[in-house]
Formats: structure tokens, sequence, C-alpha cells
């Protein structure tokens, strides 16, 4: 598997990197965070046309730009970097990638152009209110006739789920146990039935929603005649791998910032008569920051690399990187704000802002105890 | 952007991308080393007359000079010669221990007498060399030697000691750093020298370590005497031989591993051989216990049951994501390096993720373990070998440079940070040192 990123995939890696630094500067960060949908409807609209990132990951037969998902890595790795705040996530990480899995061919053709053109921003309703990321969470009562399906239910931790055009969400045929009877459909942001708000959440560049849902009409995604099997849970681990793999990478781009502006702090803090970077127990603790994130990239580029050789071993390495990136970015973040001391704890500093991502990735998607335990049951003895 | 991924193995593209300079030039050179061991191979020789056909012919390293035993052939090409004596089953010159590295120290800092006097026998097999650096009051601080070299008028009359010497005992010569001049700085005051270990003068001790093995030896000099022309380049530019040297040894430390594979072959010639390299590879029997056993922890975990206990788990899970990513980030630094980019201090990075996996191997191999880790030997778990694990796996962290050290070259030198003071750079006679 590669290895090294190719000329032209740095140079995609330079043109993205110089958009976000242009768009995402921590001003336009803490403006977008404080507002309720959380987002720049002008730079989604940039991002997705002038550069078609939203079309990254989606073949080009539904309209995408069929990009692998390296190319995937790479811009969510930069848009950990500058805590981007736009849909990218919810839309084309988590919805996009479950309709590729879930839906039929028809479906992919009819739903998907629209959200790899960024009209559409979309997103995935899986959580409930346990918060819980695997099968056994999935409590949503589905009734289904045909293509229409009846959701009742709760759903939580919906990534940009109070602002998304359309959701697609993940329930349970009534009375169905285990990996069958696991349900996907569409519908709009505002059917009726469904009521929305946004959570209060910590990392305020990360919106969450919390939805209700009485008796709302959905649309099926996939085929009736295959809900009695396991399709629908192995399209749901799917995409929760793929999301993984998409998430470890934004995470390393968000420790590789950290690490980068502390290291220069270091370089201008003068104590005792030196910078403070002199010293070697603040140089001790950024080696290992330097090791502990070169660690966890090397399993999120493999990861990625694995996803598009379409190596069976993905589910492991999707767990292996997550948990990886997850203890990173939390151990580099934790040390970034001790090695800026008290400036480092002051709403000012922009540290904050990483730290609360950090947080937020290190739960989202499942922390990094309930990936290591995935490691163990998907670990397979190599010869 | 175009799409590089096939799915492979990379290893395999990497040296395959290491070694594709010239086609045409590999069929060619592979042509060449069939024909002639075609003409000279004979598994009935002794090593040291296969050996030496070895050395005239060029064959044996290619890439060194073509005056001194080589062909001056690429190091790209080298593998491909290899291949050819591999499928041949035939036996290369000596490679293991510390005589490459004094090989390659000759060859770029060497005279015209120490190529002629030396070089063959290395290639032979004949003479076993071993390297006096390190001493019992300069570990990290090398350069900090007190081991001294004074010349009488006729010759250097050397007094010291030196410590963790592998293969001290049955070395004919050794690779010495001596003190020369204490009146400067003390990177300037050493030279470098090849020391004759067969005389009085030179007593070698073993040194016990705490996991009961001996693999090093610490050899104390009493006037032991050096003819001036065993000075290997300028007085006072030792510390820059020294770093040569061990720029060899880094560099060398992947390829040892390979040439030590026993042949599995039956003859005398091959006989001679697994004899030679058993010598070599005794005192590293333990060095995979050091590395922390990674590869025991699930089939422990498993036969002991104890993969059933979510602490285990977690803890195991840990063991393997990090032993997994040390493996990845070592494939992405080689395939830097295929594309041509320098190998630089980021080895530093390979050497402390092998720390922190050898400690994590080593919590777990206790955990599984239980009140068992208490025991050693036949009492203990596969014969001892976990007992061993638990007391080798702190040589990691220190043979071959420190944590600390690797901390402090991955902090000055990849991530550009300011130097600590120094209390060293003045003459080295007024240096703080240890007491001896």
């Amino acid at each position: 598997m590669q290895f090294t990123f190719t000329a032209e995939q740095q140079q995609f890696r330079d043109v993205v990197q110089r958009f976000l630094k242009d768009k995402s500067a921590t001003t336009e960060v803490r403006r977008l965070m404080e507002t309720e949908e959380g987002y720049d409807c002008a730079v989604w609209q940039q991002m997705s046309e002038e550069l078609a990132l939203a079309a990254i990951p989606i073949p080009e037969s539904y309209g995408g730009a069929g990009f692998g998902f390296v190319e995937l890595g790479i811009v969510m790795e930069e848009m950990g970097r500058s805590l981007l705040c736009a849909p990218y996530f919810s839309s084309i990480i988590l919805a996009a990638h479950a309709i590729l899995n879930a839906g039929n061919e028809e479906q992919k053709q009819s739903l998907l152009p629209r959200i790899a053109s960024g009209k559409i921003r979309a997103s995935l309703a899986m959580t409930e209110a346990d918060g819980r990321w695997d099968l056994a969470g999935i409590k949503m009562d589905a009734r289904v006739s045909g293509n229409e399906v009846i959701l009742n239910g709760v759903k939580s931790f919906v990534v940009d789920g109070g602002t998304a055009d359309m959701l697609v969400v993940v329930s349970r045929l009534a009375g169905s146990q285990g990996t069958e009877g696991i349900v996907f459909a569409t519908v709009n942001g505002d059917a009726p039935g469904l009521t929305k708000r946004n959570l209060d959440t910590m990392d305020a560049t990360r919106k969450l929603g919390h939805l209700e849902f009485k008796d709302v009409s959905a649309t099926l995604l996939g085929d009736e005649h295959e809900l009695k099997s396991s399709a629908g849970s192995e399209a749901l681990s799917q995409t929760m791998d793929q999301a993984a793999i998409a998430l470890a990478n934004e995470m390393i781009g968000g420790a590789q910032y950290l690490l980068d502006s502390t290291i220069a702090y270091t370089a201008i803090r003068m104590q005792f008569g030196r910078v403070i970077g002199s010293f070697q127990a603040i140089k001790h603790k950024c080696a290992n920051m330097l090791i502990q994130l070169e660690l966890a990239k090397s399993a999120a580029y493999y990861a990625a690399a694995a996803v598009e050789a379409g190596d069976a071993e993905v589910p492991m390495l999707a767990s292996m990187a997550k948990a990886a990136a997850s203890d990173a970015y939390m151990l580099i973040a934790t040390e970034a704000i001790q090695i800026h001391g008290g400036i480092g704890f002051t709403w000012d500093q922009d540290t904050q802002l990483w730290f609360k991502r950090a947080k937020s990735s290190e739960v989202f998607l499942g922390d990094p105890t309930y990936h290591r335990e995935l490691v163990i049951q998907r670990w397979k003895e190599q010869s | 952007m175009s799409k590089v991924q096939d799915g492979s193995v990379d290893s395999a593209a990497v040296s395959s991308a290491v070694s594709s300079t010239g086609d045409s030039n590999e069929t060619e050179i592979r042509k060449q080393v069939r024909s002639w061991l075609k003409e000279n191979w004979s598994p009935d020789l002794s090593l040291v007359d296969w050996r030496n056909k070895l050395a005239d012919s060029g064959w044996g390293v290619p890439a060194w000079p073509a005056d001194w035993y080589g062909k001056d052939l690429p190091v790209a090409l080298v593998p491909a010669v290899e291949d050819e004596f591999a499928r041949q089953n035939a036996v290369t010159v000596a490679r293991t221990g510390i005589r490459m590295l004094a090989a390659a120290t000759i060859l770029e800092h060497g005279s015209e007498l120490h190529k002629e006097k030396f070089l063959r026998r290395i290639l032979t097999g004949e003479d076993t060399w071993c390297q006096l650096f390190s001493e019992p009051g300069s570990g990290s601080d090398l350069a900090g030697s007190t081991t001294r070299a004074d010349f009488d008028g006729e010759r250097w009359i050397v007094n010291g000691q030196k410590v963790w010497t592998t293969s001290a005992h049955h070395a004919q010569y050794g690779l010495l750093l001596a003190r020369t001049d204490w009146n400067v700085p003390k990177h300037q005051g050493l030279t470098y020298f090849i020391l004759d270990m067969e005389q009085d003068a030179v007593e070698v001790h073993q040194l016990k370590q705490m996991n009961g093995h001996a693999s090093f030896n610490q050899v104390f000099f009493t006037d032991a005497k050096i003819e001036p022309e065993y000075q290997m380049d300028a007085l006072g530019n030792g510390w820059r031989v020294a770093m040569t040297t061990l720029a060899h040894e880094r560099r060398s430390a992947d390829g040892l591993r390979r040439f030590n594979r026993d042949s599995g072959l039956s003859g005398p010639i091959y006989e001679e051989e697994r004899a030679e390299i058993a010598t070599v590879m005794e005192p590293y029997k333990w060095y995979p216990q050091r590395a922390g056993r990674v590869d025991l922890a699930m089939p422990r975990a498993k036969e002991t049951g104890r993969i059933t206990d979510p602490t285990v788990r977690q803890e195991v899970a840990r063991l393997l994501t990090m032993s997994k990513s040390a493996e990845w980030m070592a494939l992405r630094a080689r395939a830097a390096q295929a594309l041509g980019m320098p190998q630089g201090p980021e080895g530093s990075l390979g050497k402390l993720a092998a720390s922190h996996v050898a400690r994590q191997a080593s919590r777990v191999h206790t955990l599984i373990s239980g009140a068992d880790a208490m025991l050693k030997g036949a009492d203990s778990a596969l014969d001892g070998i976990i007992a061993e694990i638990l007391v080798s796996v702190p040589a990691t962290s220190i043979a071959g440079g420190t944590d600390e050290i690797q901390h402090n070259i991955i902090s000055e030198r990849v991530l550009g940070m300011e130097k600590e003071p120094r209390f060293d750079t003045g003459p080295f006679k007024d240096v703080p040192k240890n007491v001896s």
C-alpha cells in the first residue's frame, strides 16, 4: 500500500491547505462557532464548487470526483489542522458513505449528485440518547411498507443534525434482533413529526443535534427484500469504519497544528533568561508529542490506504487508527495547554479551541477503550 | 491526481524502487554473476579459500572500490548480486559482527597500509574486530572519553578502560577512540586507532547483566602499545572517524539480521559458516526478548485464558496498536528514503517507538502471567522466556543511545528547538568528570 504521497497528492494538499488558511482563520472559527448553523454558507459553496471538495470520495458515476480515500484523508487532515467549521464530516463522510454502502443503484443516482455538489447538506442519524456507537444502540422503531418507513424514537449526538437538509436515519424493524432488521431510511430535515434542537456542545466547532421522531414518514434506503438479512448492519459497520478512519486523519491534522504552534511558542517565551524551549523538561515533552503524533499518523495513513486498496483488515485498522489518534490528540492537546502555561488556560488563546476538538473527537464515534476492544475482536494472527 | 495504490505489500515495491537504477544494467550484472559463480563456486572449498576467491574477483563486495576487492558497482545493484548468490546457495564474504564497520571506516579514513593489511582478512573472516568506544565514565557523552593515548617518542601507549565491548574476548583488533590532547575542547582531542588486542597489556573481562547473560566485555589497558602507523586519519580527528563507524552501525542494523540467518544447508563450507555465525550471534540470543516479544502477547493471553479479562484485552490492544503503528512508521520512513529523501534524525523516532513498545509488552506479559511473573527458568512460563522478557526490556531504552538522548536529538534536530546550555566546551582538562 501507499506510504508516501505522490507529487500530485502533495500539490492537492497545498491547494486545500492554502484555501483553508485563507477561509478558516481562528477569527472565523470563533465567529462561526457562536452561530446556530456553525458554518459559512459562502465558504461551503466555494469549497464545493471551486475546489470540488464535497465531490472527492463520491464516484464519478454519481456526480462525484471519484478520488480515493487517500485524497479524502488529506482533506480531513487539513480540515482538522485548520479547525474548519463546515458540514463536511456530516454530509460527505457520514451521509454520503452511508448512502454508498446502503443504497441501491437508483437511490445513489438520485441522492449522491446533490450531496457531491454541496447543494444539500445531509447527515447520519445513528446514535441515540444512550450514546452508543454499535449495533446494540439502534433502538429506533421502523415500520416498513414498500418504500415508506415510519420512524418513531430519538436520535442524538447527530453531527449537524439540527440544520441538515436531509438525514440518513438508522433504525430497526420492530421485533428484529442482532445483525438482522437494520433499516436505513432518508428523510428531509423539515419532515412533519421531526423535532430538532442543537445540543449545547463543549466543542462549539462541532454541532450536535437531538432529534425526536413521531410517526415520521421516511424513504427506504436499500431494498425491502434485504431487510431481514444482515445487509443493513454490514452497511452500518462499514460506514462507521470509514468514518473512524476519516476522523483519525482529521485528528492528526489538529494534533499537528497544536504541536507546531506549541513549538513556535517555546521558541519565543522567555523565563529564567532563556527561551523555555531550551529546557529539557519542555523539549522532552515535545519530542514525546512528536513520536505519539507520528505513530498515530502512520496508523491513520495506513488505514486510509487500506480502504482504497480494499484491504480485508479495514475494520481492525479503523479501530487501531481511531484509538491511536484519540490518545495522541488528547495527549498533545493536554501538553500544549501545559506548555503554554497560564495563558493556555485562557479563552482568548487559541489552544483551547483545538483542545475541545480533541476532547470531542476522542469520544465521537467511540472512545479509545471501545475501539481497543474492537481491535481484540477483529485481530487476526498474522503469518 | 493519480492512484498509486495497488494493494500489494509495499516493502517489495520500496525495494524495487531502490534497486531500479536501470533494468538492463541489472540484467547484465546478474548474467555476469551467474557465469562467474558457475565457473568458481564450489561448496567443497574451505571457507577461507572460497572467500579469497571472492576477494580477488570483486563479487564479494561489489560496491567497494575496484582497487580494494570490489567492483565500484552502485549500491543499488548489490541486492541483485546478493540474490544471484542466494540462488546458487553460494556463501558470501564474512559480514557479521563489527568487522564490516571496521572495513567501512578503513575504506573511508584508513591508509593504504591499513587497507592492505586488514581488508582481505576481514572479508575472509580470519580476523574478528571489536569497537572500543564506550567507557564507564562516558556513556551517553561518548566524546567524554578519558582513555588516553600518549606518544612516547616511538609508539602510542594506551591506558584506561572501555566497556560494552561485544566480541572483545575473541577479537584480533579493536577500533579505539582515545584522548591524545587534554588541552583542547573534548571533540578535538580524540584520535582513532587500530589496537592489537592480542597483547598482555589488554585485559578482557566479561560483564554480567541483570538478565544473567554476559554479552559484553570490559576491556582494561595498562600501557598497551600501538605502532604509529596504526593511527587512523589525522591526530585529533578521532571524533569524525568515530561518526563514520557509528553511521555504518545504524545503517547496517537491518542488514545484519538478514546476514545472520542460518543457510540450513549441509556440507563442510556451510558448517564452517554456521559456526562463524553462531559465535557472532551468541551474545545476541536474548535480543528478541529485549524488544518485548509482542508476537507472544495474543497467543499467551489465549492459552492462559486471560483473554477474557477486559483489562488484559485493553492492554493487549494498546500493545498491538502501538507495535503495528511503529511498523507502519518504519515503512513510511523507508518509502521516503526510496524516493531519495535522506535518512535523518527521524531514526530516533523509531528507536523511541521501540522503547515504548518494549515497555508496554513487558506490562502485558506481567499482566497475563500474574503470579508466574515472579518465577524464572523451568518454573516459569515458556521455559523462562517470559521471565527473560521482563528482565531484558530495560536495556531497550538504554542501549544504542538512551531514550533521553533520543528525546534531545528529536527536539533539537527534528523540531528545531534550542540547545541546552553546555558546560563542556572549554579545554577538556577543565571539564568536570566522573571520579574514577
